[in-house]
């Protein structure tokens, strides 16, 4: 148990440990991506300025309000997601019409916005956000030493993918939801208030980011930028996954995840590559992505 | 305009206020000029027709009175209440229900799904034991996809769900259309017993004969307005004006 294919298990289980948090990430995040292009058309290029509130939004609830980790994960999300709210009503909403670029540039011009308010109030070395007290320390697994708030990401974040699928695929409004996909007109048409489901999709999607963003909080540093070094990837996650499919986007960003962590044990030099490659080629062969319809 | 309208007179024949009365429709698609002031009114119980060749405008009418025209204006008067500045959402809460000619299943939800979508407006609704006693391949298929039905099955599968909603008034936009000559009969029974029900329907037709064996009356629309109306009984008398009008 030392070796595996001449690499020392240790390396090889701490990257691919490594790559599953990657992962969770790339996951999460491509998740609420693929819901907001499924109903909007919009191709969200906030989503990592979003991912970064989310995690600002736990350091102030801590540093301003006295309120920790448990309290972020909850109220996080609904503060930012309100703030997608109210981005999609004054903003959003007057580009539906439009080409899908319109929005893109919207969506990427607002990031950048949020992003230099974020620099000039804090600055961009990054503030300390700390491990909750109940997650932190390590368990034996015999075979390597996993740090608990690492292994807790995994798991929360498998339980949100797991969550969001069920709430789309399962239940009413996630009917609804389909159905709004494929023909926004006809369920409107039927007595739904179409426009308000898309605003609150909009910030649902926004407010997974957030999600997202307080789980990263204690493992990068809280800092400006945490956001746009991360969205690069994950829009190749979801180009590879297919835009719009929401069990794609989610296998993806594990699956992806995992490659990374492996590539690094293999192929150092390459790990910062690798998405793109299999981006490439996922673009050549299937330009819908792995799981895209049509 | 709006003042113009309300001096309409309202009353029908029979004294009795009709159930939707619409009154200089028109609408546009972007330029162009689609309707030029339709009239019709329909009283409740009735099931109405509109015949016409294609492209008079018998399809954007009903698109028209449930709002999913870019532009629209005129009046639609349902139920003692002015629609025509209303979201479609609002429209179909008002109670009318609608199936369009593409049918509109939706394919990422099975058929229950499909069924159940349409939010239920207003009690009154059949309960579904009695959609089902109607259509009951929808029952055998309730896992399938919406959109691997035969053609005849999603024609009911989109009538059957707004049945559900408590609507009053169903709009139907050619419900025979491309179907097996056995599948428009079912279809026909089925129209005559929501009749029975006291279900109000608005039926496009391009298939006279069809037509002729459901409706009370046939409204017949040309240019993009109403250019006459023939009571179902007095149709074999006016059989060569029709004719005249649709080009058969």
């Amino acid at each position: 148990m030392d070796e595996i294919f001449g690499i020392p298990a240790p390396l090889l289980f701490g990257q691919l440990l490594l790559g599953l948090i990657n992962g969770a990430f790339y996951a999460m995040l491509s998740l609420g991506l693929a819901v907001i292009f499924g109903l909007l058309n919009i191709i969200n290029f906030t989503h990592g300025a979003q991912f970064m509130m989310g995690a600002f939004a736990a350091w102030m609830l801590l540093e301003w309000a006295g309120l920790g980790y448990w309290w972020a994960l909850l109220l996080a999300p609904i503060i930012v997601g309100a703030t997608g709210v109210i981005t999609e009503r004054l903003m959003i909403r007057r580009l539906y019409k439009l080409d899908h670029l319109y929005g893109l540039l919207l969506t990427f011009g607002i990031g950048l916005i949020i992003e230099g308010i974020f620099r000039n109030e804090f600055g961009s070395s990054g503030l300390p956000y700390r491990i909750p007290p109940q997650l932190q320390g390590s368990w034996d697994l015999g075979f390597m030493f996993l740090p608990i708030y690492r292994g807790w990401v995994v798991i929360f974040a498998l339980f949100a993918c797991l969550a969001t699928w069920l709430v789309i695929e399962k239940t009413r409004l996630g009917a609804y939801l389909r159905a709004a996909t494929e023909n926004a007109t006809l369920v409107q048409a039927f007595g739904v208030n179409v426009p308000r489901m898309i605003t609150l999709t909009y910030g649902a999607g926004v407010g997974l980011a957030a999600l997202a963003g307080v789980l990263a909080a204690p493992i990068y540093s809280v800092n400006p930028q945490m956001g746009s070094n991360l969205i690069i990837v994950v829009f190749a996650v979801v180009v590879i996954g297919g835009m719009g499919s929401i069990l794609g986007s989610v296998l993806t960003g594990f699956g992806l995840g995992i490659v990374e962590g492996l590539t690094k044990v293999f192929w150092p030099e390459a790990s910062a590559t690798v998405i793109f490659v299999i981006m490439a080629i996922v673009l050549l062969a299937r330009p819908a992505g792995l799981f895209g319809r049509g | 305009m709006a003042d113009v309208l309300a001096e309409l007179p309202i009353a029908t024949q029979d004294g009795s206020a009709p159930l939707m009365l619409v009154r200089g429709l028109e609408a546009w698609y972007g330029e162009s000029h689609v309707l030029h002031g339709v009239n019709l009114e329909v009283r409740e119980g009735e099931v109405v027709t509109l015949l016409g060749r294609n492209g008079a405008g018998k399809t954007t009418t009903l698109r028209s009175i449930m709002g999913v025209v870019p532009k629209r204006s005129g009046s639609v008067h349902y139920a003692g209440r002015e629609l025509i500045g209303a979201r479609s959402d609002i429209i179909a809460r008002a109670g009318i229900g609608y199936v369009p000619e593409e049918r509109g299943i939706f394919a990422s939800l099975d058929v229950t799904e499909n069924l159940m979508l349409p939010p239920v407006v207003r009690p009154g609704g059949l309960p579904l034991d009695e959609i089902y006693e109607l259509f009951p391949n929808l029952r055998e298929r309730a896992r399938s996809q919406g959109t691997k039905l035969s053609g005849g099955e999603q024609q009911m599968l989109a009538i059957a769900r707004i049945l559900r909603t408590g609507a009053k008034l169903l709009l139907l936009d050619e419900p025979s259309e491309g179907l097996a000559p056995v599948i428009v009969q079912q279809i026909g029974r089925t129209i005559r017993k929501l009749k029975e029900r006291g279900f109000t329907v608005v039926l496009v037709e391009q298939n006279f004969r069809f037509a002729q064996t459901v409706a009370d009356r046939h409204y017949v629309m040309e240019h993009g307005k109403v250019v006459d109306t023939v009571r179902n009984e007095d149709l074999t008398a006016s059989l060569e004006r029709l004719q005249q009008y649709l080009g058969v």
